[in-house]
C-alpha cells in the first residue's frame, strides 16, 4: 500500500491539519515508512481471533443516575482563548 | 551526611520523622538544586511558592504526629498531569498558557499523602518521543555524560525530565507514565527506578490522554523501596476513571523482604535481537546469574508474537491519539491560530492544529486517521487489535506455566546522543522494543539499573510480572537490585 499525495491531503484535512501543499510529499514518504513498517501485521495468522477492545477483563462500574457535578461555568470558560456571555465563542459556523 | 535533595524517600521520610532536618529544608535544598540545573532543562514549570506552602503544611504535621507516609517528601510531576492552577501543557504548544481548574487524581493522592510539590518536568510532546525531542520546551540533557566527553545525550522519553531530575537529584521521585516504554526507557537511561503499573492500578483521570487503552502512570524513583512506597500513594480505585481497578491497595513496601528463592523467572527467547549490542546481551546473563544465585529458578520460555508488538502498537496508540487529540480544536482550552479574513471554523481548527503540534504529534494523529477511515479500518486498526489479542495470550501462557516474572533487558541501547536518530520515526520507535509489549498486555513492568557500560552509562534489566502482582514484582526487582548493587550516580557538571 503506497501513499500518493492526495490521500495524504485528504487525510491530513480529515484530521484538520493544515499542510501545505510543498509539505505533502516528505509527509507522503514518511506514512509510507510507518505503513511499510505496520505491514509486518499482514504475516500474523489472525483467524478466528477477537479483537482486544480492553486489555482487563472487567465489568464496567455503574453508579446512580444522579447529577453530582455543576454549576461551574465560570471554571469551565476560564482557559478558553475566546469567551463570551458565558459561551464558547468560535468563527461563525452556519451562513 | 548525604545532601538533603540526594536522600532517597525512605531515608528522608526516616530522617523527617527522627527530626534530623525539616520538611522546609528538604524543600529548600531541591529548590536549589533545580535553580542549578538550568542546563538539563528538566523542569520547565517550578512551583516554588506551592512547595514551601506544602513543605511548612508538612512541618506542622510532623510535629502533630499526624503525618501520611509521604509527609514533606518533594516530589516533580510530569508536564502530562493536570495540576489545579498550574500550567499543564503536556509539552504542547497547543496547551500554552492552560491552567486546569482540577488535580489529577493521582497527584492528588500524592498531596493528601503530605508530599510536596516542586514543579513541573519536561516531556515529549503528549509523550510521543523516545529521547524528549519533541518537546515544545526544547530536549531535556540527560546528566550522564560518556567520561569526559561532553557530547549532549538524551534521558530517554517520553518521561525524560522525570528521569533527568530523580537521576541529577532534583527532587527525590517523580511521576511518570508509560504507554510504551516512556517510563522504563528513560528510567534505564539514567540510572533509576521507573515502575510501569498493571493497568487500571492507578486512575487516568486528570491525565492528558495519549492512547487510553495503554496508558498508565508510575513512579521513577531512586530505588525499588522508593517505588513500592510511591505506588502505595498512587495507586487505588477512582470512581472518575471507569477502567480504574476496584482492588485493594497492599502496602508495597511491606512486601519487599528479598526472599525470591522459588521463584520461577522466564527468560524469553524472543527477546534476543539480532543486532543486540554485546554489553546488553552480557548484562542480561548476569542479571540471570543474580536471580538464580538468589535462588530463584530460571527458565526459557517463548513469547511468539513479540515481534509483532511494536508494529501492532504504531497502529493502536495512534489510532487512539488520533480521536484523543481531536479536543484540541482552539475552543475550550489551549492555543487558537490567528484567523485570516473569512475563515470559518474548519479553517479555525485546520490552523490551530497546525501551529499547535509538532512534527511527531501530527504524524500519528494522521497515521491514526488513516488507519481508522474506512477501507482501511479492518486491514490495519481490526488486525492490529486482534495481534494484540495474541501477545496477550502468550503471556498468559507462560503465566499459567508458572512464570512467576520474566526478565529481560530494559533497552536496546545505553543513552543516544541527541539529534542522532530524531529524523527517523521508525528507528526511533524500536527504542520501545521490549517494553512495548507490557502495554499491549496490560501487565506490571519495572526497569531496575543494572551496571555501567564501556562508556560508563547506566544499562537497566526488565522484569514483567503478572496483572495486579506489583508487590511480588517489586520483590523481585529489589532482590535483583541488592545483586546488582548499583549506586553510580552521574558527576556534575551542570
Amino acid at each position: 500500500m503506497s501513499i500518493d499525495l492526495d490521500t495524504a491531503r485528504r487525510v491530513a484535512h480529515l484530521a484538520r491539519i493544515r499542510v501545505d501543499d510543498d509539505d505533502l510529499p516528505a509527509l507522503a514518504g514518511e506514512f509510507n515508512a510507518i505503513l511499510g513498517f505496520i505491514e509486518q501485521l499482514g504475516e500474523v495468522d489472525v483467524d478466528g481471533v477477537e479483537p482486544m477492545t480492553g486489555v482487563t477483563p472487567m465489568r464496567l462500574k455503574r453508579r446512580e443516575d444522579a447529577v453530582t457535578d455543576g454549576d461551574r461555568q465560570s471554571e469551565i470558560l476560564s482557559n478558553a482563548p475566546d469567551a463570551r456571555e458565558g459561551f464558547f465563542a468560535v468563527p461563525k459556523v452556519v451562513e | 551526611m548525604t545532601a538533603l535533595n540526594a536522600l532517597t524517600v525512605a531515608a528522608a521520610r526516616d530522617g523527617l520523622r527522627a527530626g534530623e532536618f525539616t520538611a522546609a529544608e528538604l524543600t529548600e535544598a531541591c529548590l536549589t538544586a533545580i535553580d542549578a540545573a538550568g542546563a538539563l532543562n528538566a523542569v520547565v514549570h517550578p512551583t516554588p511558592d506551592i512547595a514551601r506552602d506544602h513543605a511548612a503544611a508538612a512541618d506542622a504535621r510532623l510535629k502533630d504526629a499526624d503525618a501520611p507516609a509521604l509527609t514533606g517528601i518533594p516530589l516533580g510531576i510530569k508536564d502530562l498531569f493536570c495540576t489545579r492552577h498550574v500550567a499543564s501543557q503536556a509539552g504542547s504548544r497547543i496547551l500554552e498558557g492552560f491552567r486546569p481548574e482540577y488535580e489529577s487524581t493521582v497527584t492528588r493522592q500524592l498531596w493528601e499523602s503530605g508530599a510536596v510539590m516542586l514543579g513541573k518536568l519536561n516531556m515529549d510532546e503528549f509523550a510521543m518521543g523516545s529521547s524528549n525531542e519533541t518537546s515544545t520546551y526544547g530536549p531535556v540533557t540527560n546528566p550522564w555524560r560518556r567520561g569526559n566527553d561532553d557530547t549532549a545525550l538524551t534521558p530517554g522519553g517520553s518521561s525524560g525530565g522525570s528521569a533527568a531530575a530523580v537521576a541529577a537529584d532534583l527532587c527525590l521521585a517523580a511521576t511518570g507514565t508509560d504507554t510504551g516504554g516512556s517510563i522504563r526507557q528513560p528510567a534505564a537511561f539514567v540510572g533509576i527506578t521507573g515502575l510501569k503499573p498493571t493497568y487500571g492500578r492507578c486512575s487516568r483521570w486528570g491525565i492528558v490522554a495519549f492512547a487510553s487503552s495503554l496508558d498508565q502512570a508510575g513512579p521513577m524513583t531512586k530505588d525499588v523501596r522508593d517505588a513500592a512506597i510511591l505506588l502505595t500513594a498512587m495507586a487505588g480505585h477512582d470512581p472518575l476513571d471507569s477502567t480504574s481497578a476496584d482492588l485493594a491497595v497492599p502496602d508495597f513496601e511491606a512486601m519487599l523482604t528479598g526472599d525470591i528463592r522459588g521463584k520461577v523467572i522466564g527468560i524469553p527467547r524472543e527477546y534476543r535481537m539480532e543486532g543486540m549490542p554485546q554489553e546488553i546481551e552480557d548484562l542480561w546473563t548476569r542479571g540471570r546469574e543474580m536471580l538464580a544465585d538468589a535462588g530463584a529458578e530460571m527458565r526459557d520460555i517463548t513469547l511468539p508474537h513479540t515481534k509483532y508488538a511494536l508494529p501492532a502498537y504504531y497502529v493502536i496508540a495512534p489510532a487512539e491519539a488520533s480521536s484523543n487529540l481531536a479536543r484540541y480544536d482552539g475552543v475550550r482550552y489551549g492555543h487558537r491560530a490567528r484567523l485570516g479574513q473569512g475563515d470559518g471554523v474548519t479553517e479555525m481548527y485546520e490552523k490551530t492544529r497546525a501551529e499547535g503540534f509538532g512534527a511527531e504529534v501530527k504524524r500519528r494523529v494522521m497515521i491514526g486517521t488513516y488507519v481508522l477511515s474506512a477501507g482501511f479500518y479492518d486491514a490495519y486498526y481490526n488486525r492490529a487489535r486482534k495481534v494484540r489479542t495474541l501477545i496477550k495470550r502468550d503471556f498468559e501462557r507462560v503465566f499459567d506455566d508458572g512464570i512467576n516474572a520474566i526478565l529481560t533487558p530494559a533497552t536496546p541501547s545505553a543513552a543516544f546522543e541527541l539529534g542522532r536518530i530524531s529524523d527517523d520515526p521508525v528507528e526511533m520507535y524500536l527504542n520501545d522494543v521490549f517494553t512495548v509489549t507490557v502495554n499491549l498486555a496490560g501487565l506490571p513492568g519495572i526497569a531496575v539499573p543494572a551496571g555501567l557500560d564501556r562508556q560508563g552509562l547506566p544499562l537497566g534489566l526488565q522484569l514483567i510480572g503478572r496483572p495486579w502482582e506489583e508487590g511480588d514484582l517489586l520483590n523481585t526487582a529489589y532482590a535483583l537490585e541488592r545483586a546488582a548493587g548499583y549506586v553510580e550516580k552521574p558527576a556534575k557538571w551542570w
